[in-house]
C-alpha cells in the first residue's frame, strides 16, 4: 500500500509539513518519532482483558468497575489519562437480558488511551450508520446470533464519555485463573461485537 | 441541522469489512499525522474539539471519499491555515517539485 502514488503523494505532503512546523518551532526533531513509539505502547485490547478478568473473578471490582470505571481500573494499575484529555469511562455489563454494543456515530470515539487504536470497522461510515438502526442484523453479520428475547443496548460514545462492555463470563470457565480468563476476552467482546 | 458526520441510522452505505489481523497504521504517514496532531494540540497551536469541528466541515464528497487519516491531515491542514501558523500555498506540496 505504501508504495501506490495515492500514498506517496500523501507522504510527501506530511513529510513537507513537518518540515515546516519544525522549521517554526512548532515541533521538534525527533518528536514525531517518540510520539509514535509512546502510542504504539500505550493502549491495548490486553488493558481491557485485564479488567474483565478482575471483574469476573472479584464481585467487588466488578460492582466498583460498574459504578465509577474511572476509579476503579486504578486498581488493576491502569488509567483513562494517557490521552490526549482524560475521559470518562462507563463500563456496561451485558446480562442473560441485556446484550451491550458501543459505537460512535459522529466520528471514532473509543478508548484509545487505555485499548490503543480501534479496528478499521468500527471506524467506517457502514458500521456507525447500520448499528443504531439494525444492530441485531450488524452483529448476526459479526457472527453473534443472540437469543431473540435479549434485549440490545447501544451505547453512542462521545468526545468526553467512552463506554466498554464487560461481556458475560463464559460457563466453564471457573476454574481458570485471572490471567487465563484475560485470554479468553477479545477486542471485539469489549466492543459488542462478540460475546467475550 | 447535521453534518455529514452525523451518520446514526443513514441508509445506503457498503458493508462492513473485517480486516483480520489488522495494523494500527497502514502506512507510516498515518501515524505521522496522528503524532503531529498531538504535538499541536500540547502546543494549544488548536484543541480537540477544533479538530473534531475541522473534519466535520468538510466538503462532503471530501468527507466520505477520505480515508480516515486522509480526513484527520485535510483536518490540520485547514486549522494551520485558519490559525494562521503557514498560508495554504505554503503547506501545499509542488507535486514536480517536492
Amino acid at each position: 500500500m505504501s508504495g501506490d502514488h495515492g500514498s506517496s503523494r500523501i507522504s510527501a505532503q506530511v513529510r513537507h509539513v513537518e518540515t515546516l512546523l519544525e522549521s517554526r518551532g512548532l515541533l521538534a526533531a525527533g518528536e514525531v518519532d517518540g510520539r509514535i513509539d509512546e502510542f504504539l505502547a500505550g493502549g491495548t485490547p490486553a488493558n481491557g482483558a485485564r479488567i474483565v478478568a478482575r471483574a469476573w473473578a472479584d464481585p467487588g471490582f466488578a460492582e466498583r468497575l460498574l459504578a465509577d470505571a474511572n476509579t476503579a481500573i486504578r486498581e488493576v494499575g491502569l488509567s483513562m489519562a494517557g490521552g490526549l484529555q482524560e475521559q470518562r469511562l462507563k463500563v456496561v455489563a451485558n446480562t442473560a437480558e441485556t446484550h451491550n454494543v458501543v459505537v460512535c456515530t459522529l466520528c471514532s470515539c473509543y478508548p484509545i488511551a487505555l485499548l490503543g487504536p480501534s479496528p478499521s470497522w468500527y471506524k467506517s461510515e457502514a458500521y456507525r450508520s447500520r448499528v443504531v438502526r439494525d444492530p441485531r442484523g450488524v452483529l448476526t453479520e459479526f457472527g453473534l446470533e443472540l437469543p431473540a428475547g435479549t434485549a440490545i443496548a447501544v451505547w453512542d460514545a462521545s468526545a468526553e464519555s467512552r463506554y466498554l462492555v464487560l461481556p458475560r463470563r463464559p460457563e466453564g470457565a471457573a476454574s481458570l485463573t485471572e490471567a487465563e480468563l484475560a485470554g479468553l476476552v477479545t477486542r471485539k467482546g469489549l466492543i459488542g461485537t462478540a460475546a467475550v | 441541522m447535521s453534518r455529514i458526520n452525523d451518520v446514526g441510522g443513514m441508509a445506503g452505505f457498503p458493508a462492513i469489512v473485517e480486516e483480520p489481523d489488522e495494523p494500527p497504521f497502514h502506512a507510516d504517514w498515518e501515524a505521522h499525522v496522528l503524532a503531529l496532531n498531538g504535538a499541536l494540540i500540547k502546543r494549544g497551536v488548536y484543541n480537540l474539539d477544533e479538530f473534531r469541528d475541522a473534519q466535520e466541515r468538510l466538503p462532503v464528497q471530501q468527507y466520505l471519499g477520505a480515508s480516515y487519516y486522509e480526513r484527520w491531515f485535510a483536518a490540520i491542514s485547514t486549522l494551520l491555515v485558519e490559525k494562521g501558523v503557514a498560508t495554504a500555498d505554503e503547506l501545499a506540496v509542488d507535486d514536480h517539485g517536492a
